[in-house]
This record gives C-alpha cells, structure tokens and sequence, in this order.
C-alpha cells in the first residue's frame, strides 16, 4: 500500500495549482490594499501575469517526470500536461486582453485577476483529474469562479443576468453529473478511473445501471462543453458577461470540460464505447446544426460568437466520438487552435464594444479596417480560422477531426459536419466584408486606439493561429503522443 | 443478520411508515374533528397573539444573509477540526501542516472580507462611494434584479 | 533528380509585395505602390523564365521538398512544389497576363481610392493562384483554392461596398462553398483510398486501378472534384456568381474573373486526368455539364447590353468548352484553350475597361456606338481578340477551339454539332457588341478619351499574343499529354468550324451593321423566349426561390424564432404569468428564462437517458 504521506514528487505535479492558488491568493489580498481610486492597478496586472507564467513554467518542468501524484489521484501525462499549459495560456491572453475593457469599466482590481487564477487552478485540476472526486472539485473551483466573472460588471443588469443564469442552470446540471459519479461508484465501489476501467472491462457490471450512470455524467459534462441539447445556456451567459469573461469562458473552461470529457469516456468507460458513440454521435451533429444555423440569424456579434461556440463545440464532439487516439489528438488540436482564435475575437469585440458594451451590433464593425486596420486583420485572421481557411490553425483542426471521423468509419457526419462548416462561412464572413466594405460607423469613428497590452495579445493570438496553420506538425505530434489515454 | 438489501432497510421502512401515519394521521384528525369558521381574522397569519404590521414577505437586508452566509464558512472551518482532532495522533507532524494550510486560507479570506467592509453594519451607500464597485458588492447590493433578454 | 531551382521565389515575390503594400501602402506614394506591385510579379515572372529554361524540356517533372508540413499516423503531408508540362504552361500564363494586367491596372485605377489596398489584394491574389499551380499535393492546392477564393472575394467587395453585402456577395460566396464542400469530400475520400494526398503517389496507384464501368471510389472522387471544379469554374449549376463578381474592378475581371482563377477548375481536371480516364460516367458527366454551360451562357451572352455582363456570359461559355474538351480526355486541348482563351479574353475585358474608362463608367452599349475613331488603339486591340475568339483562321482562338470540337467529335458526333452551333453564337454576340459598341453613330453623352500608354501598352501586348499566342504555345501545351485527334486530317470538321464562327460574324453584321431595329423585330418576335434569356433563363429567381430564402426562413422559423423566441420566450411568459404572484427577488430572476432552460435541460438529459438505455443497455 502507497503511503498517505505526500513526497516531494507529488508536490512537483501539483506546483502549477499550488502556484495559481497562492498568487491568487495574494491578489485577493493585496486588493484591498492598492489602487489609487482611478480603478487602474497595474501591479496586480503584472503579479496576475508573472503568477502564470511561473504556473506554466511549473506545469512545464512537472512533465519533466510525468506520473500519479497523491495515490493516483491526479496523474501528470502528456495530456493533462497540454491541457494545463493550454488553459494557462488562455489565461495569459485574457489578462492581456482584458486589461482595456477593465481600465475602461474602472473594474481592474485583484478580484478580477484572483477569481481567473482560481478559476485556472480549477482547470488545471480537471486536467490532471485521475479520480472522479478529484474531477469534480476541480471543475467546482472553476465553475463557482467562472460564475463570478461573469456577474463581474455588477452595476450592469446584463452581466447579472449571465452570471446568474450561468450559475442556476450550471449547479444543475453539476448535480446530473455528481449523480452519476455516485452510481459508479456504487456499481464499481471505486472512483478511480483506471480502478473504473479495469472493473468495467473485466464484465459483470449491470449493464442497464452502467448506461444510466454514463448518461448521467454525459448530461454534465456536455452541459459544461456546451453541446446540444444542453447548450441553452451558452448564448445567453456569453452575451451578457463581459467581454474578457466570455472570451475566456468559452476557451479555458470549455477546454478543460472537453479534457475531463475525453478522459473518462475513454478511459473509463473506453470498454463500453460502442454503445456510447451512437449517443455523441447524435448530439456531435445536434450540435453543429443548432450552433451554425442558429448563428446565422444573430445581429448581435457576442450571441453570434456564443452560438459559434457551440457549433464548434460540436466540431469536438464528433472527434471524441470517434473513440481514437487519432480523434482524441484532432480534438486537442482543434481546442487549442480554438482557444487563441475566440479569445483573439472577443479582444477584438471588447475594444469595438466601447464602454459599457454599446457597440455590439455586427453592423457596428463596419468600416473598421480603414479606422483601425491591426484590429481588422487580426479579426479576418480569427475568423478566417473559424471558417476553417487553409493557413490558420482552423482548417488543420477540421481536417484532422474529418479524417479521425473517417478513420472511424463516420461517412455520413463527416459528410454533414462539413455541410455544416460551409454554412458557417457565411455569418463569420459577413462580418469581415462589413468591415472591409462599408463605410466607417459611428462607433469605429469614436474608437480610441488601442493600448500596447491589447495590441499584443491580439498579435499573439493572430500569430499562434498563423503558425498552428503553417506549422502545424510540431504540436500535432505532440498531441498525437499524449492522445493515448490509458 | 439481515441479508438482502430489503432485509437491512426493513426497519427504516417501518420507520418512514410509521411518521407518516402519525403526522398524517393528527392533520387528518384535526379536518374531521375541528370546527370549521370562516372570517376574516381567522384566515389572518398567526403572529401569537398580535394583530400582523405589514406583508409577511418583507425583504430582508442582502446584508443579513451575507453575514449568514459568512458564519456558516468560518463555522464549517470548525466541523472540519473534528474530524481531524480524531486522526491527528496518526497523522502527527503531516496533519499539522495540512490544518496550518487550511487556517491560513480560511485567515486569508478573512481578511479579505474584513477589508472591503463586509462586517461592517454601519456602512451606508454614501460612505462607500468613492470606492469602486467589485464582484462582492454584488452580494450586497439589495438592487439584485435579472432583465429580460432583450 | 535535378538541382533546387528554389521554386519558392514564385510565390513568395507577390506575397512579400502585398505585405509591403497591405502594411506600409498607405504611407507610400502611388509610384512605389505600384511599382513594388509591378516588380514583384515581374520578379517571379523572370524566375519562372529561369527555372523553365534550367528545367529544359521537363521529360520528368521536378519536384521540390520543403518541409513536412503534417504527419498524422500514416498519412504524410509536405509543403511540395512541382514543376511539369501543364505546371509549366500555367506559371507562364499565369505570371505573363498578371503582370500585363497589373500594369494596366496602375493606369485604370489612377483615379480610385484605396490605390494601394487594391494592388495588396491582387499581389495576394497572385501568391495563391500561384500556389495552387505549383503545389504537388491536394492539400496545398486546396490552399491556393482558397485563397484565390478570398482573395476574389475581397477585390469584388472593393468596389461594390454596401451592395456587396446583399445578394451578389452571398450567392458568390454560397456557390464557391457548395464548390469547395466538393472539393474538401474529394481530399478526404482520397485519402481514405489511398492513404496520401500526393500527386505522385496518388496518381500512381490511380493509374493501377481499372476503369470503372460502373460507379465506383474513383467515379466517385472524380465526380466531387468536378463539383468543387463547377463552384470555381462556373459551371452549370453552380454560376451564377460570375456574372455578379463582374462588377469588380476591370482589371480583376480580366485576371481573376477570366484569364486565370476560373480555369482553375479545368486545371485540376487536367491535374486528375489519371483518375478521370478511369471514369467514364464522371467524363460523360464532365461533356454534358460543359456543353450545357457552353449553350445556355452564349445564349445569355446574345440579349444583354453590358459590355462586361456579355464578356462574363461568353467566359462562362467559353470555360464550358474547356470543360468539354477534358470531357472527350482531350485535356491538353482543354488547357489549350485557357491560355489562348487567357489572352483574348484578357484583352476582351481590358479593351471593355478601356471603353469604360474612356466613357466615365458607361457600361450600357445602347449608350455607346462609334467609337472606332474616338478610341482607335482600344479599337485595334479589341478587333484581335474578337476575331479569335470568333475562331477566325490564323487567329489563337481558332487553333484551340477546333481542337476542342475535334475531340468532341470524336466523342459523339450530336455534341459537336451542338458545340459548332455554339461556337456560331459565341462570334454573334461578341461581333453583336463590337458592332453596337464601335460602329453605327455615338450615342453617349460623355466625351470619350483615348486610355493612357500604360493601359494601352499591355492591350497590344495582349492582343498581338491573341494572334500568335496559339502558335507560339502549341508544342509546349501537346507535350502535355496524350496524343489528340488534331493531328490527323480533319479538313472537313475544320471547315465546318470556321464556317460556323463566320456566320456568326455575318449574321451579327447583317442585324447589327446594315438592319438596324431588325433585331428589335427579332427579339419582339420571339417574345417569352426573349425575355426568359434576357432574365437568364430566372436561375437565380429560381435559386434564391428553392434554396436561400427556406433556408433563411428555416434557420430563422425553426430554429431562430422556434426554439429561442417561441419556445423560450414563450414557456417563459406563461411561468411569468403564473409566477408573478409570488413576487420578490427569486421571481425576477426565475422569471428571465432560467425555468425554461431547465426543462430543457431535464428534456435532454431524458432524451441521453433513453438513448443510453437504447443503445447501451440490456446488453
């Protein structure tokens, strides 16, 4: 029997949380210490950033010697190790994107910078979650923080509205999830998921208890990734939130969801996956056609990104259906990839937007590549991605997730899920051609450029998405190799 | 000793059986023996006695259940010492940190709440309107209202 | 193994001009606008002439291997480069007619705003189409295939602005996604049957497998790169969008919308020639499809009175005869007729331009009439190109077009008679235009000017490459590939062939020159039919009637108003109402819509319930 007592390595891999958690720590309480009335901290800015870098750092270096930590309850591999690095990437970008809406709003305090960090410390947890407790307290850290930053703004009725939506319909939904890590843990008496694994392989578990309890823990994790039918909330919450938060919830949060997502399904429940896969499939589809169609009709350009979300949402679901390691690396690919380009995006609709969120009509971008060309060229290049245009990260995300979708013998959603992504084109187009064709509107002619912190997360997220798109073998490889879940 | 599943759940079922018919069988008792009068004090809210000030639903002060919400973080930190006392002897110099951990993070939020005036009864609107608005005023505001979409 | 000729230069050179353009255009004067445009293009012009005469007579294509751009399992993708014959007869058509239609672009758009963002867009769009012609795999076609796509798109959106974002840009748009939704299934079924995505590879184990008599793999792949190759090359169905994209800039009209993108599709025809061969069904396909374009875009051509709105109709009848040709496996005729097709056209849409500028933005030829004298050099040019494309002996066009309907007779003798027919129509109309257009009495209001030298150079460049161009590239395009039927003795088909395009001439000329107000009578006589083509045949009316307005009203019924308004609102008001006695805090924010997005939460949880149970359980 393993020891209770933690080694010096079991701390190594769980430095990235130990990190996140005690500098958001000290942000929460150097906040009521700062500030100098004008609601501008930039030492809390910086302490936000050096505490993330020094978590990837961490996340980085415990790689260095993968393995289970703490009884096999969080466990270092390739895969947990990409999506912590990935979601404290996301994180960096957003305090650098966020950094004007918060100047401008006069809300930049350590709260906002502490929740992120804890909400990331979540998420990291998700990441390296070997054990379903485990699971679901890190998805309880970010979820309860995510909640938050969305009611961030709380003079502002519509940041209210998201943050309470998001938190009612998210604790239920929880509960589903809560509720089916119960059954197996009843079914199988263990909450390990290699324990899980192996009891299910080895038979002789009721077979109608043991698809009630994955379909109850599939309610909640698609209500998490947002993929239909649970996907409801999704565009209401990404409306309303701020900016920043949007963006970052629908990268961060929605990547690690996916982590947790894949991990079980195909570790743990990898034995059963023929009779799960008909049900992914369904809502893969589900998915993209309520997330394109209904996008087609959104005037305004947070719904109309909410609902893209969803519809490439269900562009991962059709790789985690294809129950492959080449599916499962298409999947990390494309998260990745979809992570700079939407909070890149939401950067860019939080700097047309103004103050208060006024300027959130698709029509309100026009003109905006003769006032401001970066911030035009950086949003064709997000959305060029998001069409899925060959040079940005986009187009290799959908073509690995086709072809892992073949691979698995699913002619007929690769077929409808590419049906799926030419329909798509035409909602993210016309906001480009707004932009590049109409005159000026009153909104871009008031615009203010836009501060250094800004312009360089817009570069950053522009440039990772044209280097995923022009070299993406490098990470693929990698995600190849941490694909194989065991 | 008990076998099946049925057989260690038996007495419990006796259990639940036997409060609902005891508790269902005094309402029940009450509708056929009592006497039915109806005005208009009758169907008054019972306050002991005295005539009823006001709506029953008042709303309470945010701020009343703020600090509820407060009490019961700090007192859970103190069920959690119960549990811990019982294997401390066990666990000896580990546990000692791991509590030390947990205190610290409990001080910390403390603090932070005892900064931004959370504690503070006295505080009125106007006292605090220098200060910028942050995410745990919006536990303290009494305007908490939802808008419709659009 | 020949050495690098360092391939990438091609490409590079333009785009390096449109980043230079695209970011410092702005500050720079016009003269180092266009001049950075004009020196890139010529920079990869004279490296295409370089590494050509290094390669020699190419007898093995060359190839160039940067760098893996992918591996996936067994798949391998590298960013490869090739140079072989048809490679070879693209790169030159390609960089020569772009480089003479930047030039007399510096001229037409002079006077334009956004100098320096037109030139980024077009030096963008010559990196792409250029990457498309040298790519050695599917996927690095599909690159350029894209981008030429956007970059089409965005010079059209230059000079329409606000109309652009209602109908023309979206039916441009959905068309070339029906197109490229065919093209990406062809890239993943060929790699699913063959493991790779390289032109070698996968032409090699093409070339090992039967003909399909019946549908099969190949017809299959063969039959959606043909759709993609429709959405590109407009083709029937799939062109309604070239017409509208015609209202771009005259330049790009010429080079995007005539002389190089739209042959694209019959490229990568010619490019699959191996995987065509082995399926007749998709061939048979490829001929009807391409004769019907060929007939119902020249009779389009035939009633209308914009002079580019005729070019476009002839382009898209013209790409139906090259469609024809790869139909009969006479490939190497069908790239034949894209370059001499590349410079009358060329000179066809320039020359229009020309007449356009000269005219202040006049595009009506009832408006117009007499030009000859007034505009003599854009005259001279235009007679060139409308005396080959007529396929008056001696002239390009004539060489390539009695090739096609050579092949095509050899393939079914009804389809060449259909095809001479349209070739007899095709020299009606553009003689129909020339007549209305430069002879009988000026018509206009505005005072016409002669072009500058800058336009007209490039025009006589143009013009004289429509004579000659056809013999001058011969030889380099029957290397190609198989063996044609031209070189037997087809005197009596040739005959019949000139004859027909006479006739057309002829026909134009009595109706046009001599009878005035006779094809006034003509079109009065015919009358519903008349005006059925003159609306082109109501194809859009047709489209937007079948396809976009139930899509938009199903996306916005069922899925817009249905389930968020409807539904959500809906259930919503209904517990509001209900709801609204209780009052207080929790009824404001229940009633918003959380209650309803609960439900639909439990309905979707009982929904995966059951389909666990379905799927999953009882096993």
């Amino acid at each position: 029997m393993n020891s209770l007592f933690p080694t010096s390595a079991d701390f190594i891999r769980f430095a990235p949380e130990i990190v996140l958690t005690v500098v958001g720590t000290l942000l929460m309480l150097l906040e009521p210490l700062t500030g100098d009335g004008k609601g501008e901290k930039p030492q809390l800015r910086w302490l936000a950033i050096a505490g993330l870098a020094l978590a990837m750092a961490a996340a980085i270096f415990a790689y260095g010697d993968p393995g289970p930590a703490f009884n096999g309850m969080l466990l270092v591999d390739g895969f947990g190790t990409f999506f912590s690095v990935l979601v404290i990437g996301t994180g960096l970008l957003t305090v650098f994107c966020a950094q004007d809406y918060l100047i401008r709003e006069k809300q930049e305090n350590g709260e906002f910078y502490a929740l992120l960090l804890f909400s990331i410390a979540g998420q990291c947890i998700m990441a390296t979650a070997n054990e379903l407790i485990i699971l679901f307290i890190g998805l309880e850290i970010s979820s309860i923080s995510s909640y938050i930053l969305a009611g961030f703004l709380r003079e502002d009725r519509r940041s209210n509205e998201s943050a309470l939506k998001y938190f009612l319909l998210g604790s239920f939904a929880t509960g589903f999830l809560l509720y089916g890590v119960a059954w197996i843990y009843g079914l199988t008496g263990s909450t390990n998921l290699a324990t899980i694994q192996a009891t299910l392989a080895a038979g002789g578990v009721n077979p109608r208890l043991l698809a009630l309890s994955a379909a109850l823990m599939f309610v909640g994790f698609a209500f998490k990734v947002s993929a239909a039918p649970f996907q409801v909330w999704a565009p209401d919450v990404y409306q309303g939130a701020p900016s920043p938060v949007s963006a970052f919830l629908s990268a961060g949060p929605k990547a690690a969801a996916f982590a947790i997502f894949l991990r079980v399904f195909t570790t743990a429940f990898g034995s059963m996956a023929d009779r799960w896969a008909p049900v992914f499939w369904g809502s893969a589809l589900l998915t993209m056609i309520v997330g394109n169609f209904a996008a087609l009709r959104q005037d305004n350009i947070k719904r109309m990104l909410a609902y893209s979300s969803i519809a490439h949402a269900g562009y991962v679901m059709v790789a985690v259906t294809s129950h492959s390691t080449v599916g499962t690396a298409a999947a990390m690919f494309y998260l990745a990839s979809y992570a700079f380009v939407n909070v890149g995006a939401f950067a860019v609709v939080s700097y047309v937007a103004a103050k208060g969120e006024k300027h959130v009509g698709i029509g309100d971008f026009a003109g905006l590549a003769a006032r401001q060309p970066l911030a035009a060229l950086v949003m064709t290049i997000f959305f060029t991605s998001l069409i899925g245009v060959p040079l940005t990260a986009g187009f290799f995300g959908k073509f690995y997730i086709f072809k892992a979708a073949l691979d698995a013998g699913m002619v007929w959603l690769t077929v409808l899920g590419l049906l799926n992504s030419a329909v798509a084109a035409y909602y993210y187009l016309r906001v480009i051609v707004v932009m590049y064709t109409h005159e000026p509107s009153v909104a871009v002619n008031e615009l203010e450029p836009a501060s250094s912190g800004l312009q360089f997360g817009w570069v950053a997220a522009a440039a990772a998405t044209l280097a995923l798109g022009i070299f993406p073998s490098a990470l693929l490889e990698f995600a190849s190799r941490a694909a194989i879940l065991r | 000793m008990p076998e099946s599943l049925a057989q260690q759940y038996f007495p419990l079922l006796v259990q639940i059986l036997l409060a609902v018919l005891v508790a269902g069988g005094m309402v029940a008792a009450g509708l056929l023996i009592g006497k039915k009068v109806k005005n208009r004090v009758k169907e008054m809210p019972y306050e002991c006695g005295m005539t009823p000030t006001g709506n029953a639903r008042e709303r309470f002060s945010v701020k009343f259940y703020l600090v509820g919400m407060l009490f019961i973080l700090f007192d859970i930190e103190a069920v959690f010492l119960f549990p811990w006392a019982v294997v401390f002897r066990e666990l000896k110099l580990f546990a000692w940190f791991e509590m030390v951990t947990f205190v610290v993070l409990i001080l910390a939020g403390f603090f932070y709440i005892w900064k931004k005036g959370a504690l503070d009864w006295t505080q009125t609107e106007t006292s605090k309107a220098h200060k910028p608005p942050t995410a745990l005023d919006l536990m303290l505001s009494d305007e908490l209202e939802v808008a419709g979409r659009r | 193994m020949t050495e690098s000729q360092s391939l990438w230069l091609i490409p590079i050179l333009p785009l390096i001009g449109a980043a230079l353009n695209g970011l410092l255009g702005r500050r720079l004067p016009k003269m180092a606008v266009s001049a950075i445009a004009i020196l890139s293009v010529l920079g990869s012009f004279l490296w295409v002439m370089k590494c050509l005469s290094a390669l020699g007579n190419l007898d093995t294509p060359h190839a160039e291997h940067y760098f893996t751009w992918i591996q996936s399992g067994a798949l391998e993708i590298g960013v490869d480069f090739m140079v072989d014959r048809l490679t070879r007869i693209m790169l030159l058509i390609v960089t020569g007619v772009g480089l003479l239609i930047h030039i007399y672009a510096v001229g037409y758009m002079d006077h334009e705003e956004g100098f320096s963002r037109f030139f980024s867009y077009l030096n963008l769009f010559m990196f792409f189409m250029l990457t498309l012609v040298l790519a050695k795999n599917f996927l690095l076609v599909f690159v350029g295939w894209e981008g030429v796509g956007l970059a089409s798109y965005l010079l059209i959106g230059f000079y329409l602005k606000e109309k652009f974002a209602g109908d023309a840009g979206k039916k441009a748009f959905i068309v070339n996604r029906i197109g490229d939704f065919g093209f990406s299934l062809a890239m993943f079924l060929i790699v699913i049957t063959f493991g790779s995505l390289d032109f070698t590879k996968v032409f090699e184990a093409a070339a090992k497998m039967p003909v399909e008599a019946h549908a099969g793999i190949l017809t299959a792949i063969a039959l959606l790169l043909f759709v993609g190759a429709c959405g590109k090359s407009a083709q029937m169905p799939l062109y309604v969008w070239l017409p509208d994209a015609m209202a771009g800039p005259t330049p790009v009209s010429a080079l995007i919308h005539a002389a190089t993108m739209v042959t694209a599709g019959v490229y990568i025809v010619a490019r699959a020639s191996v995987i065509f061969d082995r399926a007749p069904i998709a061939l048979d396909v490829v001929s009807y499809i391409g004769l019907l374009t060929a007939v119902v875009a020249a009779t389009i051509g035939v009633t209308q009175y914009d002079i580019k709105k005729v070019f476009a109709y002839s382009t898209v009848s013209q790409l139906g005869f090259m469609f024809m040709a790869c139909g009969a496996k006479a490939y190497s005729s069908g790239i034949f007729h894209v370059a001499t097709h590349a410079f009358f056209k060329a000179v066809l849409f320039l020359g229009a331009g020309s007449v356009i500028h000269a005219l202040h933005g006049e595009q009506d030829m009832r408006n117009m009439g007499g030009l000859r004298s007034k505009i003599p050099q854009t005259f001279a040019t235009l007679c060139f190109a409308w005396l080959a494309i007529s396929g008056v002996p001696g002239f390009s066009g004539a060489l390539s077009k009695d090739e096609i309907l050579i092949a095509v007779h050899g393939k079914s003798e009804w389809m060449f008679w259909v095809g001479v027919v349209t070739a007899g129509i095709t020299a009606f109309y553009v003689s129909r235009a020339m007549f209305m257009t430069f002879f009988g009495e000026y018509r206009g209001k505005a005072h016409p000017h002669e072009s500058p030298l800058s336009m007209t150079g490039p025009l006589w460049v143009l013009a004289l490459l429509s004579a000659a161009g056809g013999y001058l590239m011969r030889d380099l395009v029957h290397s190609i590939g198989p063996e044609t039927a031209s070189h037997g003795d087809h005197g009596s088909l040739e005959f019949i062939i000139v004859a027909a395009g006479l006739l057309g001439i002829g026909l134009a000329a009595f109706m046009y020159l001599m009878n005035r107000g006779l094809s006034q009578s003509v079109a009065k006589a015919l009358g519903p039919v008349y005006r059925l083509v003159y609306d082109k045949y109501r194809v859009d009316e047709f489209y937007d009637a079948a396809l976009v307005r139930p899509i938009q009203a199903g996306s916005e019924s069922v899925l817009w108003k249905g389930l968020d308004v409807l539904l959500i609102d809906g259930v919503v008001n209904g517990v509001g109402r209900t709801a609204s006695a209780i009052g207080g805090i929790l009824r404001r924010c229940q009633g918003g819509h959380v209650p309803s997005y609960a439900t639909w939460i439990v309905l979707g949880a009982a929904l995966v319930l059951i389909g666990f149970q379905l799927v999953g359980g009882g096993r």
